[in-house]
């Protein structure tokens, strides 16, 4: 026992000092969470309420887009969809097989399905099939308790009720890619749209809307446990245009299967009634999802309908470019109404040889009859005196060569050459001869179909600088009916009044003088009758040899060797209010293309609400269509 | 009731029974039911499958507490060795059998049940050490070669358990070994000269040797929270957990990061956090209070206690258990390293509710045998 004694001190004195040691690392403890609980407290209570709730937005209407009446253009329909939630079945593809006994599903669809389940939480619904008929949806409804784990839901998806007749205007919605991340959380919802192409895409955050939200309570895993609040979202806004779609459609079917397009506007205000280029896509399938032979198919296609062609699609303007050649002899002084040239059917410059259309030659021409009568002689000769840059300069005033700022992407900007361009971007100087050939609108010279319905419309407007658009109003969800906007004021383009005069006068008799090369294509009703140009743009060289043996005619060449058509109009000749352009790729020549715009002009005039209905009936009756044309240039 | 010391030894079972300290027992009940309470709400309000089994476990462990501790003491000093020694050789059989569980060898797969060597160990260690010094005076244990047959007992099974890997459980019998050489009077330069000796052998190897690869694995092993998507994601949410309870809690069943499956392992490691969001600093306290009572009995236990062997069995049993405790509850605090150690009596767990009643019934079995005097030679059936 003595023995033990100091053992027993030893032992005792450490157990104390041990027994402290661990009295005051408990403290330690208790102190860190008297730190963490109530110091520190609230932040943790915050962060935890984070972790919590789950704030969800709630995707908003995407607006309707109506034409200029309040015809719908695009809208959102009730899209059914089938989805499958792969915790609610026991086995997968037991569910799939009986789903697949009432709509076919096909092998990819499964194999995407499964790949999607892999991945993803097993109580997010994966889509199986999108854009279900109400039978089918029905069907599934009825057959649901052999089908475990299959539900369907209502969502809302972007329709295109016009389908290909307005999509050069509308453009399209589509997916949401990786660029197009802005940081709005809203692009990361599954299943949203935004626009792709056209005023979808101009107009894209008007149209979108703002948000809901829906906080909810999740769990770690990002389950929904339950809603706690829902704010809904604003509907995006109303875009009205200035389209009339009962005339695009009439447009539209005009053009038919052509490689075309065509561009109807109002002189005065820029609205344009109608922008068409044909063949063209249905957007509801860029909504949908394109499969690769879908797209292939687009894509290679040689009449480009994926190409806006009104905009985008730029061609030589052809004896469409006379009037512009006209203003700039008139304005330089070079020639006055009066002033006469002679045409034997060619002209000599150097060494070469430049022909008119018509081989003869129109003999004594004087300013009117050389654009009534499309003389090229008379052209080439005073384009070589005007001189390229003046006529250049002019075209510009004009609209020609200048992105025109329509709203819509893709919109190119043509060419006007001058002297300057040619030297900068070619290294070689320019040449007389092709003076010349800019004088019929050839050469270098590169406008596109909504140019040239400006420039059309700005030669008979009084010579106002008039600027083309689509969008009417943007009307906020619930606001009121929009008002007819105001007209814009344009500056003049500063061309002498009586210039314009005699140019419309030449185009009146383009089409109304038994000389004019659109005579065929005329409107009889009075009150109703066009004013035009043709042209004709020739995409290949005729060889010296072939002049010689008789140049081949148009339908007997490959479509790819067929000329350009292009007609340039405006309606009513007393006091006009709209002007049209219309170019067939490969079109044989502006006898293609004068009837259509002939056709075109009487609709718009006949749909003018301003004008009485009985009226224009009976300007229909009498104008029986134009049955056989004959090729002018 | 009135037995002579001397008599100890030979007092029937009833009367062992009669001197089991049963308040001990009683506070063991109380913090046990706590931990059955938090379990319920982990299982969100329910017995199955957490709280129901963990009353079972907890009832089959009393049981073998009480047998444990109405043993004769003097069969716990003899068989100290042996115990050991199997508890050794398990140990290597995990090293080369034990199945994987949780990324960690750890088990030995028993059929019945499994078994984890390593939670033997922590209780042999303690008897080895015990039944080591026992007889040895003062004189003797200043000598350092003295001490040198205990350290490689204890680095033996140290090693194998680090390699497991278990750093916790490692650390756990490393610092309960210290601490009971410390108790047996091992002199204080000795401790000096070790914990020099360890930072002299660390620092270079750290600096020259090792490569930076290296150092990286390392330090994401002693701190996970530089892992920020594994383990420092779960540290995080047990913070937020714990601080968002607040002074009185959320309530019971309202704590949102546990029921929400913020909180990891809710049921095992981490159920200290959920008991301090739901209940609150006041929660919290409660139970820290309820671990450090039985500290006390633990401690006065082992002072009260005319044996050498049995005061070093007593403090080696509680010095465990502390550390079990504070490093669970500073680990879920963020104050230590993420080691993997459930909490005492109320995480859920077989293997470890069976072992800490096995250590706290030698605990009970030096309080019945308070006053036997063990010579030296007991060891050898005197």
């Amino acid at each position: 026992m003595h023995r033990d004694g100091d053992r027993y001190k030893t032992f005792s004195r450490r157990s104390i000092i041990l027994f402290g040691g661990k009295i005051f690392l408990l403290s330690g403890l208790a102190g860190r969470m008297y730190y963490l609980q109530v110091v520190e407290g609230e932040k943790y209570k915050t962060l935890a309420d984070e972790n919590r709730i789950s704030l969800k937005l709630l995707a908003p209407k995407r607006g309707r887009i109506l034409d200029r009446f309040g015809r719908p253009m695009a809208v959102n329909q009730q899209n059914y969809r089938v989805l499958l939630v792969p915790e609610n079945t026991s086995d997968i593809d037991f569910s799939m097989a009986q789903l697949g006994k009432i709509i076919p599903i096909n092998t990819h669809d499964v194999q995407r399905a499964k790949r999607e389940i892999k991945r993803r939480r097993r109580f997010l619904p994966i889509i199986l099939r999108e854009n279900m008929a109400w039978n089918d949806v029905a069907r599934i409804e009825v057959n649901a308790a052999e089908m475990p784990g299959i539900t369907i839901d209502v969502g809302e998806s972007r329709f295109y009720p016009n389908g290909t007749e307005a999509a050069s205007v509308l453009g399209y919605v589509s997916g949401v890619s990786e660029k197009d991340l802005t940081g709005d959380p809203l692009l990361e919802l599954p299943g949203f749209r935004i626009g792709k192409a056209g005023m979808e895409k101009v107009h894209d955050l008007a149209l979108r809307g703002k948000s809901g939200t829906s906080q909810v309570e999740v769990n770690a895993f990002g389950r929904q446990i339950r809603e706690m609040e829902r704010r809904e979202g604003l509907p995006g806004a109303e875009t009205w245009l200035t389209i009339d779609m009962e005339l695009q459609k009439f447009v539209a079917t005009r053009l038919g299967n052509e490689a075309a397009s065509a561009v109807v506007m109002d002189v005065h205000t820029g609205e344009v009634l109608s922008l068409v280029s044909t063949p063209s896509f249905d957007p509801n399938i860029f909504n949908r999802g394109l499969s690769r032979s879908e797209w292939k198919e687009l894509a290679s296609n040689p009449r480009t309908p994926l190409n806006n062609k009104a905009i985008a699609g730029q061609y030589a303007p052809g004896s469409t470019f006379k009037m512009v050649v006209a203003l700039a002899a008139l304005e330089k002084g070079i020639v006055t109404p009066k002033t006469r040239h002679f045409c034997s059917g060619e002209i000599e410059l150097g060494d070469s040889t430049f022909h008119c259309w018509k081989k003869r030659g129109h003999g004594s021409m004087d300013l009117v009859s050389a654009i009534t009568q499309s003389c090229d002689v008379y052209f080439y000769e005073i384009a070589k005196r005007t001189g390229i840059d003046r006529i250049s300069a002019m075209a510009r005033r004009l609209g020609l060569g200048q992105i025109l700022d329509i709203e819509l992407s893709g919109e190119r900007k043509g060419l006007m050459p001058t002297r300057a361009w040619k030297k900068k971007v070619k290294r070689v100087s320019w040449q007389q001869g092709e003076t010349l050939l800019a004088g019929i609108g050839q050469g270098f010279i590169l406008t596109t179909p909504l140019q040239l319905a400006v420039m059309t419309s700005r030669l008979v407007n009084g010579g106002k600088a008039v600027t083309p658009h689509l969008t009417r109003q943007i009307v906020p969800y619930n606001a009121a009916d929009p008002t007819a906007p105001d007209i814009p004021e344009f500056k003049t383009i500063g061309i002498h009044p009586p210039h314009l005069d005699l140019i419309k006068k030449a185009m009146a008799a383009v089409s109304n003088s038994p000389y004019g090369t659109a005579y065929r294509s005329r409107i009889k009703e009075p009150g109703f009758q066009l004013g035009g140009k043709t042209g004709t743009v020739q995409v290949r060289r005729i060889t010296k040899a072939e002049r010689e043996t008789g140049v081949k005619k148009n339908k007997d060449l490959e479509w790819r060797e067929r000329d350009h058509a292009l007609f340039v109009g405006y309606a009513p000749i007393k006091s006009p209010r709209y002007a049209i352009s219309v170019v067939v790729e490969h079109g044989g020549g502006s006898s293609t293309a004068a009837p259509i715009a002939k056709d075109i002009l009487l609709e718009v005039q006949r749909r003018d609400p301003s004008r009485g209905q009985a009226k224009a009936k009976a300007a229909e009756r009498r104008n029986a269509p134009a049955t056989k044309q004959v090729k002018k240039g | 009731m009135a037995i002579s010391p001397f008599q100890q030894s030979d007092m029937s079972i009833g009367q062992r029974l009669w001197q089991i300290n049963w308040s001990f027992v009683l506070l063991l009940g109380i913090t046990a039911s706590v931990g059955f309470g938090m379990l319920y709400s982990a299982a969100n309000g329910s017995f199955d499958p957490w709280a129901s089994r963990q009353m079972i476990r907890f009832t089959a462990g009393i049981f073998i507490m009480l047998v444990v501790a109405v043993i004769d003491i003097h069969v716990w000093l003899r068989y100290a060795y042996a115990f050991y020694v199997v508890s050794l050789a398990l140990l290597i059989v995990v090293e080369f059998g034990g199945s994987i569980g949780m990324g960690a060898q750890r088990w030995i797969d028993l059929g019945v049940f499994t078994i984890q060597p390593s939670e033997l160990m922590k209780i042999s260690i303690i008897l080895l050490l015990a039944r080591y010094f026992y007889a040895s005076r003062l004189e003797d244990v200043s000598r350092i070669s003295h001490v040198f047959v205990p350290l490689i007992l204890l680095a033996i099974p140290a090693f194998l358990v680090l390699r497991q890997p278990d750093l916790g459980t490692t650390i756990l019998l490393v610092a309960t070994g210290v601490v009971m050489l410390f108790l047996a009077g091992v002199r204080v330069w000795v401790f000096v000269a070790g914990a020099v000796a360890t930072i002299a052998a660390v620092v270079p190897l750290w600096k020259f040797v090792l490569l930076d690869y290296q150092k990286q694995r390392l330090l994401m092993f002693i701190d996970p929270e530089k892992d920020p998507l594994g383990a420092g994601y779960h540290i995080l949410q047990s913070k937020i957990a714990l601080g968002s309870g607040g002074m009185f809690g959320k309530g019971f069943l309202e704590g949102s990061q546990s029921h929400l499956s913020f909180l990891p392992e809710k049921q095992t490691d981490f159920i200290f956090t959920m008991l301090a969001e739901e209940f609150g600093l006041v929660g919290g306290m409660a139970l820290i209070g309820l671990y450090l009572l039985l500290l006390i009995y633990a401690f006065a236990i082992s002072l009260r206690c005319r044996s050498q062997f049995g005061r070093l069995v007593g403090m080696g049993v509680s010095t465990s258990f502390f550390l079990n405790v504070f490093v669970n509850i500073a680990m879920v605090m963020g104050v230590v390293p993420v080691v993997g150690m459930p909490l005492p009596l109320i995480s859920y767990g077989g293997t470890a509710m069976l072992s800490l009643m096995f250590s706290f019934g030698l605990l009970l079995c030096v309080y019945v045998h308070r006053d036997v005097q063990i010579g030296p030679g007991a060891a050898d059936g005197n």
